[in-house]
């Protein structure tokens, strides 16, 4: 057992975990942050992804010993103050969600890119997106959202 | 009702969308119950052989390990009931839940181990000694036509079913044809795969000697009578409880042998037990569809009158015959002609049992795959009689007076198994179609190449069938708060199903949406109930609404009649206001007043429509990118435009998948080679962003009270045939033709290579 201890959605939070679990398996079930699914185990779908020092990263494929001092947010610390983001409200309004299932994931990944680059345009906005897979939508509902999206984020931004 | 239909047809948000949005949906893997154990199943690792000898010692003897469950603890091993289409002579060829003395297919469960974490769970199973007498593999549908090595040596054959679809005289129709052409085509094996692998909770309360499983869907209360069969306590002695469902297109919530396996667990140790199906698992143990090979022959007039396909279909059907194991047979060789007018129709499906994984159904079961033959015959005949691709559909549509029209009859089968189409415009939608795709301009295009590609277009129809099984259950309770409870048996696996279950009550009651608390899917709301399958949820449950909500005005009108001694006939309903002979009640007046209705309807709805695409190939790769696909469906009536529309775009682009991508391999032995996402290839978001889809109400279905059509699946029906044939028309200079899906660069790039050496050497 190994004592972590990471800043998960702004607060830091000590846990001791055996050193073969997964930082996603630490969230779910030790620190029963379930918003975070676990759909392949095999870094492949995307559907874990949080942000882990400004990077989206796989928390399957990421040990919870690597985690520790490391800031991570996680879907629950997207909306603030029970509203929903910019970004989720979106989504809502796209439908660009169906059961839920890989939206954590696709959230966190499409927050930390438009963190990063709020002029995103659709075409990069689906390479990106390409490393989350989501079988209920064919995307297109996503791409949508996103785009609309990234006026919040440049607004930010810019501090206007 | 002065605010009829104020929701329905509107694009209302989505009432599940908040919770999912911030992470707080409760998926079955999110569910924490005290003292919570965990099961991992060891799954055999050949494909066909002979138990020898399961030595769990070691196992068992590992700290953690709560217990090591294989047949013999299991004794009287119970097997899984066909749900849905079962024949008698496929009853042979059930599963049971765990393998006993012989292994079928590699993922078939052979003990499972509960422990006190499911990473000591999975130790556990490399634990376990396992010797298995390998047999001879089945690993393809022509080794076990042979029948020299059987899969079930008391059945005798490897042969477990056999459809017949019959319509006229086909042999007589195509004696006297004009024109007649044979093809092969084969659908390979892909799978359903929803984003959440499917998982279990068992809670076992023996004081009580009650069991409440958790993770359930599609079919909660079927697959209560059959656990509670299975572990010998009463119906009432089981509850399935749905809770949030990742996906689920048909493949998810059947009964599969974890189904009994992990209740049953609960009760051997006395606890609480959870199982969370892995990605490997997964690809390995749940349904796979569709792998199918046909031989398939069209004829026609020389005017491009379609007058008969007769055909044979050979089914790759697994190892098992599973809960709807018979479905896909079935559907295939009734729905060739799918909307098309063929008056002789002669089409034979016969399944064999291999020694792979069991096949169910995935969305749009047997529709694609028939409808992949049928629309490649239509554009090849049309080709060779030199007739429009276009025009020659138009042409052999079913018109609008010729409706209903009954699809061919299944043979030897009684009248539960035959269907008719109910009603439709399926000329003007295609004509639609066909406009919003903008086909004159394109045609235009058919066959060029323009710089390095070639490019091609494509049109093709399908019909959807929908409202399948029979009956559907909902209740209605008026609360003490103002809000109605309304239950209902359908079941929930993402389609957006409480959004618009709450619009149809909210208009039912003249009720603001608010005031709806919609439950769904568990058995202990109803009294009976039956699911969400074979687009049946908004008609079958969304009618059944209807009907509560009916009696439960009824209910309110006879009391305030007693109330206020008026006739009960002139209570109005408003905003959840009810007004009589000048009083005004508020609907909490009558808090406690509560109905369960049942729905019962044998038609079965079409909802109809057309696809068009667009596609340039590059031959020098076999690469082929989508530049246009348009869908344009009539569901009868529109219930939310925009669920409606994510359920097609995500059909269309499932149907990509399964044109392009997705191949379930398996080598000679009978091993799968594609067990990761490494190797099986999913959509992504770059593969397919040029998608258009336009749903109309344009004929409301008369068979229920809503006018609605089960719709969701059409998107994906006609994707393999109208990609295909673009393709063909794309590259009809080399002659070259797609006959066998998926249509993956390599494949078309070979096909490709050898068009142009038979052209050197021609």
């Amino acid at each position: 057992m190994t004592s972590i201890t990471p800043i998960i959605n702004g607060v830091a939070v000590t846990v001791e975990v055996p050193d073969r679990v997964t930082l996603a398996d630490t969230l779910r079930d030790k620190l029963r942050l379930t918003g975070t699914h676990v759909a392949c185990e095999h870094g492949v779908c995307g559907a874990c992804t949080v942000i882990v020092d400004g990077l989206a990263v796989r928390s399957c494929l990421m040990l919870a010993v690597q985690a520790d001092g490391a800031a991570i947010t996680t879907v629950e610390g997207l909306s603030k103050n029970g509203k929903l983001s910019a970004l989720q409200d979106a989504f809502r309004r796209h439908h660009a969600l169906q059961c839920g299932f890989c939206t954590s994931g696709i959230l966190t990944t499409m927050h930390a890119l438009l963190l990063e680059e709020p002029d995103a345009g659709e075409h990069r906005i689906r390479e990106v997106l390409s490393g989350n897979l989501c079988r209920c939508t064919g995307y297109i509902p996503i791409v949508e959202a996103v785009l609309e999206a990234r006026a919040a984020y440049a607004q930010a931004e810019s501090g206007a | 009702m002065n605010r009829p239909n104020a929701y329905i047809g509107s694009a209302v948000d989505r009432i599940e969308d908040e919770r999912l949005l911030t992470g707080k949906g409760t998926y079955v893997g999110d569910l924490n119950l005290e003292h919570l154990l965990h099961a991992a199943i060891l799954r055999s690792p050949v494909s066909h052989g002979l138990i020898r000898s399961i030595d769990v010692s070691a196992a068992r003897a590992l700290a953690g390990v709560r217990a090591v469950i294989t047949a013999n603890e299991i004794g009287d091993v119970p097997i899984i009931p066909i749900r849905q289409h079962p024949v008698p002579e496929g009853e042979r060829f059930r599963q049971p839940v765990i393998a006993s003395g012989k292994v079928r297919y590699v993922g078939e469960p052979v003990a499972i181990v509960v422990a006190s974490d499911p990473a000591i769970a999975e130790d556990a199973l490399e634990l376990i000694v396992l010797d298995i007498e390998e047999l001879p593999p089945l690993a393809d549908y022509v080794t076990a036509a042979r029948n020299e090595c059987l899969l079930f040596e008391e059945a005798a054959t490897n042969r477990a079913a056999t459809f017949r679809a019959r319509m006229g005289d086909a042999d007589a129709a195509f004696a006297q044809a004009d024109y007649t052409r044979k093809e092969r085509f084969s659908v390979q094996r892909h799978t359903a795969f929803p984003m959440e692998t499917r998982g279990l909770l068992a809670e076992w309360v023996d004081a009580t000697g009650h069991m409440t499983l958790y993770g359930v869907t599609k079919v909660p209360f079927f697959n209560r009578r059959v656990l509670a069969q299975m572990l010998g306590i009463e119906i009432s002695a089981v509850d399935l409880i749905e809770v949030d469902v990742g996906g689920g297109f048909g493949a998810r919530g059947e009964f599969y042998p974890e189904d009994f396996l992990v209740p049953f667990a609960a009760r051997y140790v006395n606890g609480n037990v959870r199982w969370i199906e892995d990605r490997r698992e997964h690809l390995m143990a749940m349904n796979h569809a569709r792998e199918m090979y046909a031989e398939m022959e069209i004829a026609c007039t020389k005017e491009g009158a379609v007058v008969g396909i007769r055909g044979r279909i050979d089914i790759d059907l697994g190892a098992y015959a599973r809960t709807n194991g018979f479905t896909t047979p079935r559907n295939v060789v009734q729905f060739v002609s799918g909307p098309y007018y063929i008056p002789n129709l002669a089409i034979d499906a016969h399944s064999f049992v291999t020694s792979k994984t069991p096949t169910g159904t995935y969305r749009g079961p047997g529709r694609y795959e028939s409808s992949f033959f049928c629309e490649r015959l239509l554009d090849m005949a049309a080709t060779d009689l030199g007739i429009d691709p276009a025009a020659f559909r138009l042409k052999n549509l079913i018109r609008e007076e010729q409706l209903p029209r009954p699809l061919a009859t299944m043979m030897d089968l009684d009248a539960t198994w035959q269907t008719e189409l109910d009603n439709g415009a399926y000329p003007i939608v295609m004509q639609r179609c066909l406009d919003e795709f903008g086909w004159q301009e394109k045609i235009k295009l058919q066959g060029q190449l323009i710089d390095g590609r070639y490019h091609g277009v494509a049109v093709g129809n399908f019909v959807e069938g929908g409202a399948g099984g029979r009956s559907e259950n909902a209740s209605m309770t008026i609360e003490d708060d103002g809000m109605v409870t309304v239950a209902i048996g359908s079941t929930a696996l993402g389609q957006g199903l409480k959004t618009v279950m709450s619009q149809i009550a909210a208009d039912a009651l003249s009720l603001p949406i608010e005031r709806i608390r919609l439950l769904h899917g568990s058995t202990t709301l109803l009294t009976d109930g039956v699911g969400s399958f074979h687009s049946r949820a908004t008609v079958m449950g969304g009618s059944a609404i209807l009907l509560a909500a009916e009696a439960l005005l009824d209910l309110v009108r006879n009391e305030v009649g007693m109330r206020l001694d008026v006739p009960a006939a002139n209570t109005s309903f408003s905003d959840g206001k009810v007004e009589a002979a000048g009083k005004s009640f508020a609907l909490q007046d009558f808090a406690g007043l509560s109905v369960e209705k049942t729905f019962i309807n044998t038609k079965l709805t079409y909802s109809y429509g057309a696809h068009a695409a667009y596609v340039a190939v590059d031959a020098a790769t076999g690469e082929v990118e989508v530049l246009d696909y348009v869908t344009v469906e009539d569901v009868g009536r529109v219930i939310n435009p925009a669920t409606l529309h994510g359920q097609v775009l995500g059909a269309v682009v499932q149907g990509l998948g399964s044109t392009f991508l997705e191949h379930l391999q398996y080598d000679e032995n009978g091993q799968l080679l594609t067990g990761s996402l490494a190797d099986y290839l999913l959509p992504t978001a770059t593969d397919f962003p040029n998608i258009r889809s336009v749903s109309l109400g344009l004929r409301p279905c008369p068979n229920n009270p809503l006018g609605a059509k089960g719709a969701g699946e059409g998107g994906l029906i006609a994707v393999g045939g109208v990609i295909a044939n673009a393709i063909a028309s794309a590259l009809r200079s080399l002659r070259v033709q797609p006959c066998d899906l998926p249509l993956s660069p390599p494949r078309l790039w070979r096909l490709i290579a050898e068009a142009r050496s038979a052209e050197m050497s021609r």
